[in-house]
């Protein structure tokens, strides 16, 4: 198995309707493989499309050319003509994501947020919110706030229920969109850590690294991505 | 001999027929309501008109009629009614259970049983045991047609909530042939096992609703209740004080205006056959 | 087939005007579809026809039942959709006064789904309606109480607690947080995506309320003059819209 998820040719454009139609191209042409246990890191000027291309592969964003493939339950699935309930699928068992922010559901406590998707894969309560409060302490997010929504919490602690959420269960492919962005140099460590113990346990991983350190640290190669010119 | 100027049984041969066919098809259909179109009665709606437009639907020469009101015979209702018939139909009336063919009632079933041959006819105000319950007939037609009594269930439910029990004493709704719901008419919840599998034809006829339903004899009659809390037939703790009777439906009946009071039977013929024989044998 | 439910090219006319043009949906087990749309895009009227309530002018609805057997929605017997809607369908309406009995205590309007299916049991009966208050956040000393003096939130949750007690396996909701404060609303919206969690039951769900869409839905149809113009994963058809009037629904919304 040489690779755990490519594109071949993907391109992804906006089209603004409620602009005139003004059509802004954003990738072209992009060849990423990623092999399982490797760690690739978007590089690229800001604005250049690393964000938008981390969307295109986890189905957030739809692509007007070229393939996403993954590989998933022993298949080759092309995730832009797989159907919505085949992407969810891919999602609960294959492809995590850890974005930038915490999108917060009211009333759910942080447990839950991130005992979810361990119980979306059939695990029990109890043994998904054990795991769910060992990552969370690990990410040195105090026992008090594990009840809590996390609303309140600042930006850091919610970047780490965030974490402990994609590393919670064991994804293949993990894409990870400024993982440390507002972590203290002690979590930085920590997360480090997963990303490291992650890809020995196989996760082909594709993440935006701001920070340099860290990306040192965890990345086997950069992946360029070339920012279009402007639409004509 | 009938009265001068009258068919037999007031009723032309024409309406008789008609509401005949209304009977067969209710005989045929156990509980379910059949329309009928009802005619001018010589007595108001509220009077037993539908009761009287069944009677004079079967009844024939060789009968013999009790009617009887709240369990009496002696009435204002029950005798109009018996003299209405004795006049219009020439027949022979009675006030013996055991000796009648046709017994009109409103309100009780009597007391000795009915036995094969014997017609038991009720006037009936409202046919529709759903009708507090669900203000839209249509919506009632179709509960019944698509045997959809949930609702009925719900509001026995309320009751026990609410009381502790259910507190239908009156116009307990029965399940006929395990299919349609159906209105017993006012009779108290204490006759209701009379219904069940009774030897003689039951007959029901609203005249101001236009409707006429049936139990055919030996048909299954049950009382609505939860397994936790059974159907129980109620009745005052006492004996009827003219006739000693444990068994019977008691009316209760004020003596004077100090409060003092007496049960007796509401089914007169009953208690007075009980009385002459205590009588005979003393 | 393995949906739940599965409508071909519906079309309905309202006279001149086109309620549904060739609308077509699949609903699978547990999934949660969000039908969004502005007033009079045939929102609606599309969950009344795929519910049975409305007959499509062309088009088939078909449902597997729990057998596996399949049913078109619209050959249906009356007494068969009936009994549908009282097992494995469920409604939840837009105003609880339309699916509650309000005259009726809440026990009575929990149990009156189990009464209806053959439950004879009072204590029994009694004993899941109680669960139920508390699962939708009833005190459960409220059993005897009116829904017409519970306040809007509380009526629409006890709508939820009722139709959700015989356990169906597919729900249709129309815009269930519409007339509700929107504190309320976010609360309501909460305790069904729990349910329909836990529960694994299919929703389809109409609203215009694209939050409660984010919230709730696996899927989103976007529906505009009877047609369906757009659909997808939730998060894909908000966060990259790209039909034009679906960038415009989303841009006319505070941070969905």
């Amino acid at each position: 198995m040489s690779w755990a998820i490519r594109t071949e040719g993907l391109g992804k454009s906006f089209t603004l309707h409620l602009q005139g139609g003004t059509r802004i191209p954003v990738l072209e042409g992009v060849e990423l493989e990623v092999a399982p246990g490797e760690c690739v890191a978007l590089a690229g000027p800001s604005g250049a499309g690393k964000s938008t291309l981390m969307r295109c592969l986890y189905g957030n964003y739809g692509v007007g050319a070229g393939r996403i493939l993954i590989r998933h339950a022993g298949a080759e699935i092309d995730l832009v003509t797989a159907d919505a309930r085949l992407v969810r699928e891919v999602r609960r068992e294959t492809l995590g994501h850890v974005s930038q922010f915490l999108r917060v559901i009211p009333r759910v406590p942080t447990l839950d947020i991130v005992a979810e998707p361990l119980m979306a894969r059939g695990l029990d309560r109890e043994a998904a919110r054990a795991r769910a409060a060992e990552l969370l302490a690990r990410l040195n997010l105090p026992a008090r706030l594990h009840g809590l929504p996390p609303a309140t919490f600042s930006g850091g602690e919610q970047q780490r229920v965030n974490l402990a959420r994609g590393f919670a269960p064991f994804y293949p492919v993990l894409l990870l969109d400024e993982p440390t962005a507002s972590l203290d140099a002690a979590n930085r460590a920590v997360v480090v850590g997963l990303i490291q113990a992650a890809k020995a346990a196989g996760t082909a991983i594709i993440g935006i690294f701001h920070d340099t350190e860290v990306r040192d640290q965890v990345a086997d190669r950069l992946f360029e991505v070339q920012p279009m010119p402007a639409a004509a | 001999m009938t009265a001068l100027g009258y068919n037999f049984g007031y009723l032309d041969e024409n309406t008789k027929r008609m509401i005949r066919r209304a009977l067969l098809k209710a005989v045929a259909i156990p509980g379910h309501q059949v329309p009928f179109g009802a005619r001018e009665m010589p007595l108001p709606y509220g009077w037993g008109t539908g009761g009287i437009a069944v009677t004079a639907s079967v009844i024939g020469t060789g009968d013999r009629l009790k009617v009887i009101d709240q369990g009496a015979d002696d009435t204002t209702n029950a005798v109009s009614i018996r003299r209405f018939f004795a006049k219009v139909a020439g027949v022979a009336t009675t006030e013996s259970t055991a000796e009648a063919t046709i017994i009109q009632t409103r309100h009780r079933i009597p007391e000795t049983r009915l036995r094969e041959g014997q017609i038991l006819v009720y006037q009936v105000p409202m046919p529709e045991p759903l009708f507090r319950l669900e203000p839209r007939v249509a919506e009632t037609r179709r509960m019944h047609a698509l045997a959809d009594y949930g609702l009925m269930h719900v509001k026995l439910y309320e009751d026990i909530a609410r009381h502790g029990h259910v507190a239908i004493s009156y116009n307990y709704p029965v399940l006929v042939g395990g299919r349609y719901l159906m209105s017993p008419s006012p009779i108290p919840a204490f006759d209701n096992p009379k219904m069940d599998r009774m030897p003689a034809l039951q007959l029901f006829g609203a005249g101001r609703e236009k409707r006429i339903y049936a139990v055919p004899p030996y048909t299954s009659v049950r009382s609505l209740d939860f397994e936790d809390h059974p159907f129980q037939p109620v009745r005052a703790d006492a004996p009827c004080a003219l006739c000693g009777s444990r068994e019977s439906y008691l009316d209760e009946v004020l003596t004077d205006d100090q409060g003092g009071r007496m049960f007796v039977c509401s089914d007169t013929d009953y208690c007075n056959t009980r009385q002459t024989h205590r009588e005979a044998a003393e | 087939m393995s949906a739940l439910l599965e409508a071909h090219g519906l079309n309905l006319r309202f006279g001149a005007v086109p309620a549904l043009e060739d609308v077509s949906i699949e609903v699978h087990p547990g999934e949660v579809v969000a039908i969004v749309g502005e007033s009079g895009s045939g929102k609606t009227t599309l969950l009344r026809v795929l519910s049975g309530m409305m007959r499509p002018d062309s088009g088939e609805v078909r449902y597997r039942d729990p057998d596996g057997a399949v049913h078109v929605i619209h050959a249906m017997g009356e007494a068969a959709l009936r009994q549908l809607h009282r097992t494995d369908w469920g409604f939840v309406h837009q105003n609880p006064r339309d699916g509650l009995r309000m005259r009726v205590s809440a026990g009575g309007n929990i149990g009156e789904r189990l009464m209806a299916t053959g439950a004879r049991h009072y204590g029994r009966i009694r004993t899941e309606a109680t669960e139920w208050l508390r699962r939708v956040e009833i005190d459960p000393e409220r059993i005897d109480g009116m829904p017409a003096l519970f306040s809007g939130g509380m009526q629409q949750r006890l709508q939820i607690a009722r139709t959700l007690v015989t356990r169906p396996r597919l729900v249709f909701m129309d815009e269930p947080t519409g007339g509700l404060d929107v504190s309320v609303q976010a609360r309501l919206l909460d305790l069904i995506r729990a349910l329909v969690a836990d529960l694994g039951i299919a929703v389809v769900i109409v609203t215009h309320d694209i939050a409660a869409a984010r919230l709730l839905a696996h899927r989103l149809l976007v529906m505009r003059r009877g047609q369906v113009v757009e659909q997808g994963l939730t998060d894909r058809v908000l966060d990259d819209p790209q039909h034009e009037y679906t960038q415009l629904l989303v841009a006319s919304v505070l941070a969905a």
